[in-house]
């Protein structure tokens, strides 16, 4: 199936049956939906929190304008927090792969390459 | 020339040399395609973390942001962080993945399951053109910053820098192909934050290390009192403009992860967990960077004599940085001042040249790898004649730069790197998206979602009152691009994001249900399967 569209396709890539395999073991549906239950959360939090600092910047002016220690306001405190949470946000997700992810993908690497190896030594011998 | 102009040239060439040379060391170890578009995919995370920054940290930034802030006090902060946030769209959604499922374009991760010929044309289209936006907004860039920091207001002068950064960055990429880019990029960005942070630390120690007594001076010494401090300066008079900065900031931040120059530097490093680590690396830099230019901003608005502040008026901001740096040195006419001048100056040519060299890289590519092996010879062009047309694609997108350059240096330079983003979120954005997350997605879909963007974007800006229609300002100086007397404008926005990314989403969604096409779902599989585990990614070459 994968591999008649390759003609149609022109493709630079070729088809491999291996990979229709892996996407059928229960490590992949995990690692994909880890994967995907981390990045659509974090996203929509993200821009939400985004959204909300400019329409305050826009509309909000009088809470923006409000000093909280010195002459720091609130506008400038709501932006410097905006870099904090991209850090943040950063530094989560990239702990979230290393410990979620990451050995998942390498485990499914592995499973890929013996399978290729696999196939090119039958290939090989018949 | 005096000795602050003979310094200051002196330390440009110094720059130039240095980037020379990399560039020669560089060419020694290029030999085939992945050499060329990817740099053997050899770089580490935290090189290509350093790279991104310097192909992405234009001299829009560096001088731009700085003297907006300056100028405007909070607005110009406010346009800054949309530029970081932004980041965090490539790190969870585009940078892995995209490393595991391409080689050298944008367009290689949609041709993976699409027709070749359409995604790919369209893919190219798209890339050349934000390219070349962002291209011009940096040469218009350079012969006015040249100008203003060698002290002469001449035409001549800003022409010649033009050709001289044309023929630089053509040179660069024909050269050095990626590599020789990455180590300028690499040189670049350490050049910049280095120069930085000499310069914040020398404001801060000023005031003591007190934020708060520098933002007091800042409001003080500009006369604008506590409004300087608060958002509105720049930007929300009304409600069409509160809405166009809106409009700006969704461009901002979903065009970065569609910028095709920040793509392709994803496929320079070994596997997908390097691109994440550059990422990671790339967001620290940019972050502190931008904070950086808040003290640069607000320390000009402090410490600069009227006289100085005058100059970074009639600049528009740009000059904001550099002048602060000879202050911070002991002021007009002093040694220390000119030092710090010049190495500001040296600092925001390489700027300059670091970006150009990426973004003409990045169509060459596109160019030569999607347009001409792929649409053209139909993936049959040996490794030698696609790299020919690459090079050959960067002097022909070079001189066509500086052709455009020329007469474009009446064009503002934040609008054209505006447009670039929007046009980036448009047409790129949904394409890529929809790709790695929907399975129904196909060619059609991506075709109308990137023509659509990119037409949409583009149009919008003719109608809107950037080209005609904004009428005089106080002095009588035209506002717009057109003579008065023309008045075509309909769209109210100055930036189109905010209508035409929906439409980008929307057509793709259209362009895809309104067909089916068996072939891209089956090899969705595939691509996601590879995207998210690596598996057969493109190796790393050893050299």
């Amino acid at each position: 199936m994968a591999g008649t569209t390759t003609a149609l396709h022109q493709s630079a890539e070729t088809s491999d049956p291996a990979y229709e395999a892996l996407a059928r073991t229960p490590e992949f549906a995990e690692l994909r939906r880890r994967y995907r239950g981390f990045v659509f959360p974090a996203t929509l939090a993200f821009i939400v929190w985004y959204a909300a600092y400019v329409v305050l910047s826009m509309w909000a002016h009088d809470f923006m304008s409000q000093k909280v220690i010195g002459n720091l306001n609130v506008a400038l405190v709501f932006g410097l927090l905006q870099f904090v949470t991209t850090f943040g946000l950063a530094w989560l997700y990239a702990r979230y792969s290393n410990t979620h992810l990451d050995p998942l993908a390498r485990h499914l690497d592995e499973q890929y390459l013996a399978e290729r190896d696999l196939h090119e030594h039958s290939r090989k011998e018949s | 020339m005096d000795n602050n102009q003979l310094l200051t040239t002196g330390l440009f060439l110094v720059v130039v040399a240095i980037t020379i040379y990399i560039t020669f060391r560089a060419s020694r170890s290029n030999s085939g395609t992945a050499d060329f578009y990817a740099g053997g995919r050899s770089f580490t995370g935290f090189q290509n973390g350093l790279a991104i920054g310097g192909d992405y940290m234009s001299a829009a930034s560096f001088l731009g942001i700085s003297g907006a802030i300056a100028l405007y006090g909070y607005d110009g902060f406010l346009y800054s962080i949309g530029f970081l946030v932004a980041w965090l769209v490539a790190l969870l959604l585009v940078a892995e993945m995209l490393r595991n499922s391409g080689r050298f374009t944008m367009a290689d991760q949609l041709a993976y399951r699409m027709r070749q010929r359409p995604v790919r044309t369209a893919a190219a289209t798209s890339t050349v053109v934000v390219s070349i936006f962002y291209l011009l907004a940096q040469m218009v860039g350079a012969g006015a910053l040249v100008t203003l920091l060698l002290g002469v207001e001449s035409q001549t002068i800003k022409n010649l820098t033009i050709f001289a950064v044309g023929g630089l960055m053509i040179f660069y990429v024909t050269v050095g192909g990626m590599k020789g880019t990455t180590w300028v990029q690499i040189v670049k960005a350490v050049l910049l934050m280095v120069g930085s942070l000499l310069i914040v630390v020398l404001v801060l120690a000023h005031f003591g290390f007190n934020l708060s007594e520098m933002l007091g001076a800042a409001s003080e010494n500009t006369g604008k009192g506590e409004g300087f401090l608060q958002p509105g300066l720049k930007y929300g008079a009304t409600m069409t403009s509160k809405i166009d900065f809106v409009s700006l900031g969704i461009a901002l931040v979903l065009g970065t992860a569609g910028l095709p120059h920040i793509l392709i530097r994803f496929y320079t490093v070994p596997t997908s967990r390097d691109a994440r680590k550059s990422v990671l690396w790339a967001i620290g830099l940019i972050g502190a960077f931008y904070l950086m230019t808040l003290v640069l901003g607000f320390g000009a608005a402090a410490m600069l004599p009227k006289n100085s502040y005058d100059k970074v008026i009639a600049s528009g901001g740009n000059l904001a940085s550099p002048l602060l740096a000879e202050e911070v040195g002991g002021g007009a006419g002093t040694t220390g001042g000119a030092i710090l001048l010049a190495l500001i100056a040296a600092v925001a040519f390489a700027t300059i040249l670091a970006v150009v060299a990426g973004l003409t890289l990045t169509s060459s590519s596109s160019v030569a790898h999607d347009l001409y092996n792929s649409v053209f010879k139909k993936g049959q062009a040996s490794e030698r004649d696609e790299l020919k047309v690459a090079r050959f694609a960067a002097a022909a997108i070079g001189l066509t730069a500086i052709a455009l350059a020329i007469p474009a240096q009446k064009l503002n330079i934040a609008f054209l790197v505006g447009l670039a983003f929007a046009v980036a979120a448009s047409a790129n954005l949904p394409a890529i998206v929809y790709n790695m997350f929907w399975r129904r997605f196909n060619t059609r879909g991506a075709v109308w979602s990137i023509y659509g963007g990119l037409i949409s974007s583009v149009g919008l800006v003719i109608f809107s009152p950037i080209v005609s229609g904004k009428g005089v300002d106080a002095s009588g100086k035209n506002l717009s691009l057109l003579p008065t007397s023309i008045d075509i404008s309909w769209f109210p926005l100055e930036n189109p994001g905010i209508v035409s990314i929906p439409l980008g989403f929307l057509l793709g969604y259209l362009g895809t249900i309104s067909r089916r096409e068996q072939d891209a779902e089956d090899r969705y599989t595939e691509l996601e399967v590879r995207a998210l585990t690596g598996a057969g990614a493109e190796a790393a070459i050893q050299h």
